[in-house]
């Protein structure tokens, strides 16, 4: 098989930005089936900006967004909803949905006009509830779940969609560490077992250093983008944060505060 | 969206009680006609006195159906607003779209004899007018969507609803000064709202309206739902927004500006109904909602209706005070239990 065809997503010489302020040029990566990749970077550095461009919510201005070899903008929306998924910052508007009813609407793309669910939608339902652990909370709703919870049912709502891509802005935000890891974890089986691309942004570089297959960092220059451990090697997370105040230390692939 | 439970049993409530609701609005009235008397009419039977017979059937019954058709217009407008607007309080009386359905029939009843100099209304049909009110109902609603994409506050967005009840009042004024007082009069006994004096076509014309404005709903229901998340989420699943919001607009408009030119504006229902309605359907599908909202807006409107009738009285409260006195207090009442107003 060569190689591109395995591509999902193919970004080259893409800028991105609000009308003629510019966030971000020239970024360039690949991404394939079954690959979970972190972008990282500071903040207002454009992670989100390029979340939402991915995602089709803003235009690009210049550069080239291939998914499946197909340019991005050609895809009519309903054929799109088949093929990316979000899971966004943004709160549900209606916390008042139950878990289920809420994973249930990342069945849209597949039902009829009334939104009537067919006997697979029902099990790709279920299969969401459990990879989440959702089962026991599905008739909760979403205003009395913690924030951990309702993160994990966004995260099972874009796999109910069961799309090739999945894109997620700061997943881990507002969660304790043990909650942080189980997120990424999950997100990571999803990767593997279901041979789902996805790609996150997240500020907990050390913990995208373990989990990920790939990252981005965003700095503004070169992008660079690659195996954790090819990037730790070529000292690319060193210059991340201003080296006064935090030092990258390459063997724990952790970050030390100067004293 | 997935319905854990099934509704049989509350619906079947609600039907039935639309059905008592229905009996006890047609049975009240300014001459009291013994119940008895009541069912035998309906079933064909000519009645004791055969003035009662012109009075059910000419009369209350027509009431009764004006009323259905506005209850549940307005619940079910009130229901596509809370959802669009993504706001617990959003209502056509609330966000300034009752106001502009009055301005645009004050802008007709007063505002073109006093620019044309006709003094005479018997040109201007029951459909100018209806046309009149929908399309101040519809530039208010499209105003505020504009403002709405703009200002992401909910409470800046009633406010601003509130704003335009205030220019559209102070329009009002400006044309009430200079009109005459049998123009002024005319547009005063439509602002208190009515359900009663609609002849058997303005009925017809309005039941196109309002079954225009559910079939419109009743497409939209997938986006509806889809709304619940949010607008990105929404576009996401692969609902067209632009579209979406247009058919939700267009059935709102049609909806709340077509009553309120043949009813005039009736408070507190729409905003008050589709949160009552949550009480019992504990859902958010609005393939359960839309239906329940109708039915139990039907009911309370039939209810108030037969409220205003004050039984074996020949005076009729204005209906617009009636369901703001039993509105109000239901909307206060929901949001000191709940502590907060949720969609």
């Amino acid at each position: 098989m060569s190689k591109v065809s395995r591509n999902i997503l193919s970004i080259a010489k893409l800028s991105i930005g609000y009308g003629s302020k510019t966030v971000a040029n020239n970024i360039n990566f690949d991404l394939e089936a079954g690959m979970l990749c972190g972008v990282v970077g500071i903040n207002g550095i454009g992670k989100s900006t390029l979340l939402r461009t991915l995602a089709g919510f803003q235009p690009k201005l210049f550069g080239n967004i291939l998914l499946h070899g197909e340019p991005l903008e050609k895809y009519i929306s309903n054929t799109l909803s088949k093929e990316l998924s979000v899971v966004l910052t943004e709160q549900p508007a209606s916390k008042n949905l139950t878990v289920q009813e809420l994973i249930a609407l990342g069945r849209q793309p597949y039902t009829n006009w009334l939104g009537t669910l067919s006997k697979e939608d029902r099990q790709q339902i279920q299969a969401s509830l459990d990879a989440f652990l959702l089962n026991e909370l599905r008739n909760n709703k979403c205003h009395e779940l913690s924030d951990g919870q309702l993160q994990r049912v966004l995260v099972a709502r874009a796999m109910a969609q069961d799309t090739s891509l999945i894109l997620l802005d700061e997943p881990t935000t507002h969660l304790d560490l043990f909650h942080k890891v189980q997120i990424l974890k999950m997100l990571q089986a999803l990767a593997h077992d279901q041979q789902k691309t996805i790609l996150f942004t997240t500020h907990e570089i050390e913990l995208a250093i373990q989990l990920c297959d790939r990252i981005l960092i965003l700095d503004g220059k070169e992008h660079p983008f690659g195996d954790p451990c090819q990037l730790i090697e070529k000292k690319h997370f060193d210059s991340l944060f201003p080296s006064e105040m935090v030092q990258f230390d390459g063997k724990t692939g952790s970050f030390k505060v100067n004293k | 969206m997935h319905v854990s439970k099934t509704y049989r049993i509350s619906f079947i409530f609600l039907v039935l009680a639309l059905l008592c609701s229905w009996l006890l609005n047609i049975s009240s009235g300014s001459v009291s006609i013994p119940f008895a008397d009541i069912l035998s009419t309906l079933f064909g039977e000519t009645p004791e006195v055969t003035s009662w017979e012109y009075i059910i059937w000419d009369y209350r019954i027509p009431k009764a159906f004006t009323s259905i058709l506005v209850g549940a217009g307005l619940s079910l407008s009130g229901l596509l607003m809370q959802t669009l607007f993504r706001n617990p309080l959003a209502g056509p009386f609330v966000l300034g779209i009752s106001s502009g359905a009055s301005l645009g029939a004050a802008l007709l009843l007063m505002g073109v004899s006093l620019f044309t100099g006709y003094t005479s209304f018997s040109f201007l049909g029951d459909v100018s007018l209806a046309i009149a009110a929908s399309i101040g109902s519809f530039l208010v609603l499209l105003i505020v969507m504009v403002v709405a994409q703009r200002v992401k506050d909910t409470m800046a967005l009633l406010i601003i609803g509130l704003m335009f009840g205030s220019i559209t009042s102070a329009i009002v004024s400006v044309l009430a000064y200079f009109s005459s007082a049998e123009n002024l009069q005319r547009f005063i006994f439509w602002s208190f709202g009515s359900v009663g004096n609609l002849s058997i076509n303005q009925l017809l014309l309005l039941g196109s309206i309002v079954f225009v404005g559910v079939l419109l709903s009743i497409i939209s229901i997938k986006s509806l739902n889809a709304f619940l998340l949010g607008e990105n989420y929404a576009q996401s699943l692969g609902v067209s927004l632009k579209k979406s919001r247009l058919t939700i607009i267009i059935a709102t408009g049609l909806l709340a500006g077509g009553i309120t030119a043949f009813a005039g504006p009736i408070a507190f229902v729409g905003l008050a109904v589709p949160h009552l309605t949550r009480q019992i359907f504990d859902t958010m599908e609005h393939k359960v909602l839309i239906p329940a909202v109708m039915l139990y807006g039907a009911i309370l409107m039939l209810l108030c209706d037969t409220l205003a009738q004050l039984p074996n009285s020949a005076s009729v409260l204005p209906i617009n005070a009636v369901t703001s006195l039993v509105g109000a207090p239901v909307v206060i009442w929901l949001l000191v239990r709940k502590r907060k107003m949720m969609f």
